[in-house]
């Protein structure tokens, strides 16, 4: 027994606080972990497997850009599950892999898509609500890249926390422009809307529950 | 840069593709498949492998058909699932044998027809484009015969102003089913006029062979100039009748998929364009044409009606 505590607390220290050095390759991994969606994409297509590669490359990225939302907004929920506070340094680069994938999805859309008729691109934009939707989320989460560096950050002081919870309306206009494009089966989309929903109402609870608290005594 | 990169690649990739079609002409790749089934016959059902002897047709088109592979692995068969390449995965446990068609209701001589017996109809090779509602197209070389062969057989009488299609319903062997995406069975029809046309055929081959399952097996309604999901497959029933019958996608959607859907780049799809396609195999995109480039020889059949209305 107190063999097995000697042992694992040193452990438990070191996973809680890692040195520089483990933590550079720790994000070094992630960084590499994260470019698999899209060397999968690369591959599928070039390795002439794919019969419409445009229309996959364009619902890879598309799904990439919400699953890493998603991924996002999943440190927080982590973090009071007990998980170790280095986390949160790594969640920048995440958001800015869904603003990556989001800027694919978005350039395939405008270009092998549309081939930059921007006329077409306008009445699109202005007509379909999938599209107006798709566009808005994009729009909005162009701040949230710009001002993801230190500077920045230094720069807004707490504005820059205010300025970020725009990620809460552009996942779910995510989800929706994914919702309102499905031609008939919506099995996927709801999927996307249900753990979406089960990150916000988390994040709900968590800021009522100190006046639901009060309330009750 | 990147950008760059990524077109060059695609470019690429699409004219690797293509090529790799063209070296390899229709008949090398039949004999190719025959030697692969002969070397597997203890494997393979006769059925599968056999070759289906067909007249050429100048109602074909001279466009390039698309691969074997293209049009046996990018399927929208919602029976299978959902995914593209769910039909060409999960399609292979449907019985095609027995397999009949009845075909009864307003005619002189209800008939339920042996799958043998149709395939013993005068047989033609129709390569015809296809458009796909989603915005692609194909160019399909097809096996088949004119619906018209066969409903004369059955003797419309003069209160046949429709004709309704059923794909057969098998829970047991459609996976996709279980699900409740469309009101199962699928359903299909087309006014008297448009089945009798012959451009409208039933189909029980493909690149000179029997049906491949994903492509509606073993016997499938093919109408070049309507939206490909009128193309009802795996037909189990055809049923005539005075009133305009109920269709599946009619009955999911009725904003967004009319009883004619003929191809129509003037007429959007509620959420996204029709006027535009991108021809599987292709960079960039084609103009999509009124009635899927059959328009001489359709336009016809709707004079005086309003289109955008009649969708």
């Amino acid at each position: 027994m107190a063999d097995s505590t000697t042992l694992a607390r040193p452990l438990a220290l070191h996973w809680q606080q890692p040195g520089p050095r483990l933590f550079a390759a720790i994000k070094g991994s992630l960084f590499l972990v994260c470019l698999l969606p899209l060397a999968q994409l690369a591959w599928h297509i070039l390795s002439g497997a794919a019969v419409n590669p445009i229309e996959d490359l364009t619902h890879g990225s598309g799904t990439w850009t919400l699953r890493f939302l998603l991924i996002t907004l999943c440190v927080s929920p982590l973090r009071a599950l007990g998980a170790p506070g280095w986390l949160l340094r790594l969640r920048r680069m995440l958001g800015l892999y869904a603003f990556f994938y989001a800027c694919l999805h978005l350039l395939t859309y405008l270009w092998l898509d549309q081939f930059f008729d921007w006329a077409a691109i306008v009445r699109d934009i202005v007509k379909r609500p999938f599209i107006t939707v798709g566009m808005l989320a994009f729009v909005l989460l162009l701040p949230l890249a710009i001002t993801s560096t230190d500077g920045w950050i230094r720069r807004l002081k707490r504005n820059w926390g205010k300025l970020h919870r725009l990620v809460y309306v552009i996942a779910p206009l995510g989800v929706l422009h994914y919702l309102w494009l499905v031609k008939r089966d919506l099995q996927s989309p709801l999927i996307y809307a249900a753990i979406l929903a089960a990150l916000l109402l988390w994040r709900v609870w968590r800021y009522l529950r100190p006046t639901l608290a009060a309330r009750v005594k | 840069m990147f950008p760059c990169e990524i077109t060059t690649m695609l470019i690429k990739t699409l004219t690797d593709r293509l090529s790799a079609a063209d070296i390899t002409p229709q008949e090398v790749y039949l004999n190719r498949r025959q030697f692969m089934a002969g070397s597997a016959g203890l494997l393979l059902p006769v059925s599968a492998i056999a070759a289906l002897p067909a007249a050429k047709s100048p109602l074909s088109t001279s466009e390039k058909p698309n691969s074997r592979d293209d049009i046996t692995s990018y399927n929208n068969y919602y029976e299978f699932g959902t995914g593209k390449d769910e039909p060409a995965l999960y399609a292979q446990r449907l019985k095609t044998r027995p397999w009949t068609v009845t075909v009864d209701g307003e005619v002189a001589h209800a008939r339920t027809f042996d799958i043998d017996s149709l395939l013993k109809m005068k047989l033609q090779e129709r390569i015809y484009r296809l458009r796909c509602v989603e915005g692609w197209s194909m160019v399909i070389p097809w096996i088949g015969f004119p619906l018209a062969d066969l409903l004369k057989q059955v003797q419309p009488t003069s209160r046949a102003k429709y004709v309704a299609f059923e794909t057969a319903l098998r829970p047991g062997e459609m996976p996709g089913v279980a699900r409740r995406v469309l009101d199962w069975p699928y359903r299909e029809g087309l006014r008297i006029d448009e089945a009798m046309h012959p451009l409208t055929i039933l189909a029980v081959g493909l690149y000179g062979e029997v049906l491949p399952k994903q492509n509606g097996a073993p016997v499938r309604l093919v109408v070049p100039w309507k939206y490909g999901f009128k193309s009802i497959k795996s037909i189990s029933r055809i049923h005539l009748l005075e009133k305009q019958p109920p269709t599946s996608w009619n009955m999911a959607a009725p904003n967004e998929y009319g009883f004619y859907s003929n191809v129509n780049p003037a007429v959007d799809h509620p959420r996204w364009s029709q006027a535009t396609e991108r021809r599987i195999g292709e960079f960039f995109k084609r103009k999509t044409l009124p009635f899927n480039g059959y328009g001489d020889q359709v336009a016809g059949l709707y004079r005086g009606m309003d289109l955008r209305r009649n969708f």
